[in-house]
């Protein structure tokens, strides 16, 4: 929201600043968090394609005002029909 | 048997001594038998918030050493029935006590007390520790602003990893009017961010520094809002439902101008 000279309204700011510094915080403070993520993320992945075995790459990088899940995944091909069936 | 609640926040000065003291004073008034722990060792504050720190004779730590007996260190406030400190040492330092030690403490004060209200130094380290060691439940005091809430998501973080059951939020020092303006972070917005139960909301009260100036907590009189917040919140530990005072209550004229006008 922002107020009547064009600014973001400082509680809005804050909630922004402090959803990011937490996302940071709460990755750093459980080292088993990023492993999990990753683990999930790959066994979703690989319903889709076929993933090319070293090189995966998961990352919470800041991206000016928020915070991106960036994952780097080598492909070595796409299965035919993705996935299908079970739901 | 009692129950040991730890009230902690990481960050210093959001109140966490001001709120223990109320709510000690909250749940006597309610007739239970409460006993309060000053654990921040070296930095002794909950007597003079109490206005009892004149009749310390012994400390936690003199406990813990067997220089006398826990019923010995215990300071009954006159005041109130049912009201108890046990202080903590001035001289001494965290590394005074261990975690196994308080837990010991802590079991012994249950046996006698409805509640035993542990007042947590700030920080994560070794006096947080102790607080945290004998403790059922934490209620964690946050004020609305980023780092009070940052530190407050971190113990939360350190109290799972305790395996002490979910904690409880305190919003502390709210200002409705900011809130309203956007100048402040709201209690949703902090439940939110946080995501865990809220048990209480206390405004910012100016009330709160000439009764911190008097020893006399502010829940003693009937008089302050924020007292009202405290015993809101006695009656919630104790497991009463009871419903959230509308805290975006316009205060004084103007607001009430506008609420009659249909902005609040």
């Amino acid at each position: 929201m922002l107020n009547l000279f064009g600014r973001n309204q400082s509680r809005d700011v804050a909630k922004n600043r402090l959803r990011n510094v937490l996302a940071h915080d709460r990755a750093d403070t459980s080292p088993e968090f990023m492993e999990h993520l990753r683990n999930d993320v790959m066994r979703i992945v690989s319903e889709y394609v076929e993933v090319g075995g070293q090189g995966v790459d998961l990352q919470l990088q800041s991206v000016e005002d928020h915070v991106a899940l960036v994952a780097n995944i080598p492909v070595k091909q796409l299965r035919r029909r993705g996935r299908q069936g079970n739901n | 048997m009692g129950e040991v609640i730890v009230i902690t926040s990481g960050k210093g000065g959001v109140g966490k001594t001001t709120t223990t003291a109320n709510l000690g004073v909250a749940l006597a008034q309610l007739g239970l038998k409460t006993c309060l722990v000053d654990a921040d060792i070296g930095l002794r504050n909950l007597d003079v918030v109490l206005g009892l720190e004149n009749r310390i004779v012994y400390d936690l730590v003199d406990v813990v050493e067997g220089f006398c007996r826990l019923r010995q260190a215990l300071i009954r406030d006159k005041r109130l029935d049912g009201l108890s400190l046990l202080p903590a040492a001035q001289t001494k330092d965290k590394t005074a006590v261990t975690p196994e030690q308080m837990r010991a403490v802590t079991e012994e004060l249950r046996q006698e007390f409805d509640y035993v209200l542990v007042d947590s130094p700030a920080g994560i380290e070794q006096g947080f520790k102790n607080a945290i060691a004998g403790a059922d439940r934490a209620l964690i005091v946050a004020t609305p602003e980023v780092a009070s809430v940052r530190d407050a998501d971190r113990i939360i973080g350190l109290l799972e990893a305790a395996e002490i059951p979910p904690a409880r939020l305190i919003v502390n020092r709210l200002r409705p009017g900011m809130v309203r303006k956007g100048d402040m972070m709201s209690v949703d917005d902090i439940v939110d961010i946080l995501a865990i139960d809220l048990i209480g909301v206390v405004p910012e009260d100016e009330q709160i520094v000439v009764t911190t100036n008097r020893g006399e907590p502010a829940a003693l009189s009937h008089d302050s809002r924020a007292g009202e917040s405290y015993r809101a919140i006695a009656r919630r530990i104790r497991g009463d439902e009871v419903p959230f005072a509308e805290m975006d209550e316009p205060a004084g004229f103007f607001g009430r101008l506008r609420r009659i006008f249909g902005q609040a």
